[in-house]
């Protein structure tokens, strides 16, 4: 699990350019800045109030003025700048994100996402997923491909949504499906599975790029 | 000058049982300890909250063994009703759910924000395409502005707001270092009465004015005494 995990986030990696301001989901879309190409330095933004967001502090050496959003300590970049919720969110929903990587629990064939609420359990609430899809200028979903053999692409979400027509792209260990004029459309294919796998492990309808590629692990 | 100098007593003496607070702060960084002790001591029932989250419980690694910002107010079972972005750190909240002793209202957090900032800055609501096509989006008007759907977010204004600052002059100009300034600026801006806990207060003038954040006309009450350690 923690290879496939790896690959996916070092395949979200290389949608990154140097100087991207972009924000990470919890979990996996962490494990970004670990695989990033020689070169490509990204400035993560964190919502609670922050673009900078470095790493994680030595023991001893915490700040309890600055956490993350998941309320760890954290460490921060030299060009760092904290603001309040306001401009934390206008950053988000006004456009000025490049990117945001998270993961979901549903996407479906028209790029609806569902990611906040899980079946049978509490409602924690969507924080700021349901901003930062709405405003970030690129969004892409790193996730396994199936969870417990349930189907996580879909023709039609079936949990409430997180936000519509949203997704640009989706990342898995399997393939890499992108947003093609508004069509679903599978651009890499890794070389584990055949496209029949893929078909097999995918509800939604899906075009196949013409410049199909392989999904290179380095 | 008006003295607005308190103790932290005397300033959340304000607040009523079934009053409307809003507390500042992120996961309990950034909220104002000093007055949610003394509102816990007080024991006003029945309160609705507007705040981002829970709070952290005194079980939570990043708490040093006591509970942070408003999940005080939670474990003594002194809300009714929250209104936050994300309640999934405090479990107290869950329990309360399950037991029916606490209603909770779920906003995403850029609205929470631009809610407080309409009722802070005069606007009869705000139009955002957050929300839109998900269960936020129940009960709530759809407007058109040229051919693109927005869903109309209502102002939303607190009797009281309690803010935290590092420093604070006696005119209530305040400043809130790094990341503690999640919801303080709005909400002071939104609340009726406003009540800042700093850890420094300065007198007026002893400051350069653009030391200074955000205004101290928001501001109602001081209190001095937060600690950088409760943070």
């Amino acid at each position: 699990m923690a290879d496939i995990r790896a690959r996916i986030a070092k395949r979200a990696a290389k949608e990154f350019k140097d100087g991207d301001i972009a924000n990470l989901g919890i979990g996996l879309p962490t494990m970004i800045p670990d695989f990033l190409p020689e070169g490509v330095s990204i400035v993560l933004h964190s919502e609670n109030g922050f673009t900078g967001l470095a790493g994680t502090p030595e023991p001893g050496e915490e700040d309890y003025r600055v956490i993350d959003s998941g309320g760890k300590w954290v460490t921060t970049a030299p060009y760092v700048n904290f603001f309040g919720a306001e401009e934390s969110f206008a950053i988000i929903r006004g456009g000025h994100l490049d990117m945001t990587v998270l993961g979901a629990m549903q996407v479906d064939e028209e790029a609806n996402l569902a990611n906040w609420i899980i079946p049978g359990k509490n409602v924690a609430g969507m924080g700021g997923a349901m901003d930062l899809v709405v405003g970030a200028k690129k969004v892409v979903i790193a996730m396994t491909h199936t969870q417990k053999g349930n189907h996580k692409i879909m023709k039609k979400c079936t949990l409430p949504l997180t936000a519509k027509k949203v997704v640009d792209m989706i990342i898995t260990e399997m393939c890499v499906m992108e947003f093609i004029d508004g069509k679903l459309t599978l651009t890499e294919i890794h070389p584990d599975y055949t496209l029949e796998d893929v078909k097999a492990a995918t509800e939604a309808e899906f075009a196949v790029s013409p410049n199909l590629k392989v999904m290179e692990e380095e | 000058m008006k003295n607005k100098m308190l103790t932290a007593a005397e300033a959340v003496s304000v607040i009523k049982d079934g009053d409307t607070i809003a507390v500042g702060g992120f996961l309990g960084t950034g909220s104002p300890e000093i007055l949610l002790d003394a509102l816990v001591a007080q024991g006003t029932k029945h309160l609705t909250l507007i705040a981002n989250d829970g709070g952290m419980r005194d079980d939570n690694p990043y708490t040093g063994g006591r509970h942070k910002g408003v999940a005080k107010l939670i474990a003594n079972g002194q809300v009714d009703h929250i209104i936050a972005s994300h309640v999934g750190v405090n479990p107290d909240i869950f329990a309360g759910m399950s037991a029916g002793t606490l209603k909770c209202t779920l906003v995403p957090q850029g609205s929470l924000a631009e809610k407080l900032r309409a009722a802070g800055a005069g606007l009869g609501g705000v139009l955002t395409p957050t929300g839109l096509g998900t269960p936020v989006e129940e009960g709530k008007r759809i407007i058109e502005i040229e051919g693109v759907d927005y869903l109309l977010e209502l102002p939303l204004k607190p009797k009281v707001s309690l803010i935290r600052a590092d420093y604070c002059d006696k005119f209530g100009n305040f400043t809130m270092l790094k990341a503690t300034k999640t919801f303080n600026h709005v909400m002071a801006m939104a609340g009726e009465i406003v009540i800042v806990a700093a850890e420094k207060v300065f007198e007026i003038g002893e400051k350069d004015p653009d030391f200074y954040q955000v205004s101290g006309v928001y501001v109602d009450m001081i209190v001095e005494g937060e600690e950088p350690w409760q943070i």
